[in-house]
């Protein structure tokens, strides 16, 4: 049966030798500097700072998803910089704009640290599309490589064939994968396979447990009563765990990522973002308004970017190279 | 999903009340606030302001000395644009060709093209009548293949089976030929997710709809999607020649203005949504419907449709007399409706479907299924004359009922109060229409606008 998936797969495209951090997020964000950072730079080419270029630049930053309050709070805080600093040339706006973005952005910039307990429990949910089955693949990739040991949950137990899906990147990955062997008549329980993968993981010494959930919208409460019970059940396979709840979110979506942050940190205590498929032209600017959202309290840190199909795909969220990226 | 957009609609309306007539002055500040509305569900700015142009030139232009008010004029300018921005009517699924009829699914990757597939599969099979083969030529994502199979097994189309290394070109090919000689009526394609600058990919769809020449090449979005949807639909509708949209997730708490873009982008009509996880939800597009749930009168129409659906006729009638009339709503037909809610799929998909205000207001009442079971027994409890005529309802009867279902005499107290405000807002509905409701609203819900 495996086989039969695997040799469906296209060989994982072969990454070019590791690059450098910079150079990799700048390659990923190559759609998003083209579209948003070309207009922008444009912009900044010379001449006055005016009502029309603000208004310009108000259009930019909705078109790239910041929303009405985030791009408001931004040109706002641009307008003070500028009658302070009494900056007058558009050249000068770019730089205070990147040094916006980039302070409004650095409290997102909270590396994962798995070192606390082992097994490291870390469960995925996000809404249906999000990329978490993908992302899993991908996570697991990046703490190999550092040498960490690995184990998968195959927790999504409704969608149809999204077991296979996890095994078939496991096997890709060289990594074990816990799953139910349910028919496809009887669904198994999604909180019993990751319990089942926990006890497996301690059994076997393993440092960290990725489990995969189901994806849902927010509004079907019944699911989301759902999702709250496996993680009290993981708490019941290893206590004070899940050591981190990772809420995966779809560059190309808009306003709603906001209030998928909300819901789902409402319903599970979300502790980190992942943001994914930020290699099309989507831009992302969906993280400041993100990064505005909580008034009290410092906003979730983005854990991951994924920019690209390839397992390799995934980096650690750093600001200033993020917004440079944008700019470049 | 459109109820966010619907209320800040209805607060944007709300600041137009009182004037005495529209002038330029003041239609620019309502129409600034459409802009922000429109903004913050997601609609392409190009989108709005080309709408906002075209609501504007409607209005200033418009008649106003008829019986409407100012407002109520503009709210119809802004409705009518929605229904035309929209594509104005329902536009049916085409299959007038030679069988098989080759639908093409593509979109990004997480949109929903093979759970899509699978849904409309079965919307063939049961409202058509029509046999089925499923196909899927997404040889990139592990297991995908294998998810359509499933599918395919759960609506009871046939499953056209893949050879391992077969490339997309082959499989469409095979499966065409299988078609054809199993005199299959519908052959459901379903593609890869592909970004739309990814060149290669991009070339190997267009080579996939030369091949096929479906009769329709459906282009699946996301209802979350950003403002990136305008570049998306732009991208694909360049490289294949699109006949129809599918939107998914409809039944989020997204705003769907993605909805509003790739249709605006495109040209083509939204065909169907998909509102629920289940394989029987997907429904036809009705633009007339939507605009009225954007601007808050929900869609009571596609409540009464649902009913008849799933639950016998009759009933449906009786509910929808008595919705219209709220006139005879006792407790009976409250039990029924909480019966009947269950068979409709529950409450969010309820919910969905009610008119902004109203589910606001139901959303405090918090009803979730294990409340609805509770309520079931607590009405169980009660006689007939009781449930008929719930004003006799008085300390030690509702003891007894209390007894009998279980629960505490509050309880009973909280239904019976949930019951008179459901009433209420039948009455409302029935007699002067939606201002009235929600003035009537207004005064039940302090702290609401």
């Amino acid at each position: 049966m495996l086989s039969f998936i695997k040799s469906k797969n296209s060989p994982a495209p072969t990454e070019l030798a590791p690059s450098s951090w910079a150079t990799r997020v700048k390659r990923g964000l190559e759609q998003t500097r083209n579209s948003l950072g070309r207009q922008v730079s444009g912009l900044f080419g010379g001449g006055r700072i005016d009502a029309a270029l603000y208004d310009e630049l108000e259009s930019i930053l909705l078109a790239a998803d910041t929303g009405v309050d985030a791009t408001t709070w931004l040109l706002d805080e641009l307008r003070r910089t500028v009658k302070w600093d009494g900056l007058t040339d558009a050249v000068q706006l770019k730089g205070a704009l990147q040094e916006t973005l980039v302070s409004l952005l650095a409290p997102l910039e909270r590396p994962l640290d798995t070192g606390t307990n082992k097994p490291f429990i870390i469960m995925l949910t996000g809404v249906n599309g999000a990329g978490k089955t993908t992302s899993i693949g991908k996570i697991a990739k990046y703490f190999q490589s550092q040498g960490k040991s690995v184990l998968l949950a195959a927790g999504d137990t409704f969608r149809a064939a999204a077991r296979e899906q996890l095994m078939a990147w496991g096997e890709r990955n060289n990594v074990a994968v816990i799953a139910q062997d349910g028919s496809s008549q009887q669904k198994a329980d999604p909180a019993a396979v990751i319990f089942d993968a926990i006890n497996a993981a301690k059994a076997r010494g393993i440092d960290i447990v990725l489990a995969d959930t189901a994806g849902r919208l927010a509004t079907q409460l019944h699911l989301m009563e759902e999702i709250k019970k496996v993680k009290r059940v993981i708490a019941k396979a290893e206590p004070g765990a899940p050591h981190e709840v990772l809420l995966v979110l779809d560059a190309n979506t808009g306003q709603n990522a906001v209030s998928q942050v909300q819901a789902f940190d409402a319903a599970l205590g979300v502790t980190g973002l992942v943001l994914t498929k930020l290699d099309g032209t989507a831009k992302g600017g969906v993280i400041a308004a993100i990064a505005r959202q909580r008034k009290e309290g410092p906003p979730l840190p983005i854990r991951f970017l994924g920019m690209g199909e390839g397992v390799d795909d995934l980096q650690p969220f750093d600001a200033r190279e993020f917004v440079e990226a944008l700019f470049d | 999903m459109f109820d966010n957009l619907t209320s800040k609609f209805s607060g944007v309306i709300k600041t137009l009340k009182g004037e005495a007539r529209l002038t330029e002055d003041n239609i620019q500040e309502a129409l600034r606030e459409v802009r922000m509305a429109l903004l913050e569900a997601d609609v392409a700015l190009p989108v709005i302001k080309e709408f906002i142009a075209r609501v504007k030139e409607k209005a200033i232009g418009q008649d106003v000395m008829s019986s409407l008010s100012p407002g109520q004029a503009l709210v119809g300018v802004v409705h009518q644009e929605l229904i035309a921005i929209m594509g104005g009517e329902t536009v049916d699924i085409n299959l007038a060709t030679v069988p098989p009829a080759i639908i093409l699914m593509v979109g990004l990757q997480g949109a929903g093209k093979t759970t899509s597939s699978g849904k409309l599969a079965k919307w063939l099979i049961d409202h058509k009548k029509k046999k089925v083969l499923l196909v899927s030529c997404d040889i990139y994502r592990p297991a995908a293949i294998h998810q359509l199979e499933i599918l395919a097994g759960q609506t009871g189309a046939d499953f056209f089976p893949v050879h391992p290394g077969q490339q997309p070109k082959e499989i469409a090919n095979a499966a065409l030929d299988f078609a054809r000689r199993h005199h299959h009526d519908v052959m459901i394609m379903d593609t890869a997710g592909r970004l739309a600058i990814d060149e290669a990919m991009m070339q190997e769809i267009s080579e996939l709809n030369a091949l096929l020449k479906p009769i329709e090449t459906l282009f699946v979005v996301d209802a979350m999607q950003g403002q990136d949807a305008v570049n998306t639909a732009k991208a694909f509708s360049e490289v294949l020649p699109l006949t129809g949209i599918v939107l998914t997730k409809l039944d989020g708490d997204s705003r769907g203005g993605a909805a509003l873009s790739a249709r605006y982008i495109t040209g083509k009509p939204i065909k169907f949504v998909g509102v629920a996880e289940k394989l029987t939800g997907l429904e036809p597009f009705h633009p007339d419907r939507m605009a009225a749930r954007i601007l808050g009168m929900g869609d009571v129409l596609g409540l009464i449709e649902e009913a008849q659906r799933g639950v016998d006729l009759d009933e449906a009638e009786k509910l929808a007399k008595k919705m219209k009339s709220g006139k005879g709503f006792d407790l009976n037909d409250f039990k029924m409706q909480l019966q009947q809610m269950r068979n409709m799929g529950g409450m969010s998909a309820m919910m969905d479907k009610l008119p902004s205000q109203l589910s606001h207001a139901a959303q405090n009442v918090k009803m979730d299924d294990k409340v609805v079971n509770r309520t079931e027994g607590i009405i169980n409890s009660m006689t007939g004359q009781e449930r008929a005529k719930p004003e006799i309802l008085k300390a030690s009867r509702k003891r007894r009922i209390a007894v009998g279902a279980g629960v505490s005499v509050q309880e009973v107290n909280r239904l019976l109060a949930q019951f008179e405000q459901t009433q209420k807002m039948m009455k409302m509905m029935s007699k002067g229409g939606m201002a009235k409701m929600m003035r009537g609203l207004k005064g039940m819900l302090p702290g609401r606008r």
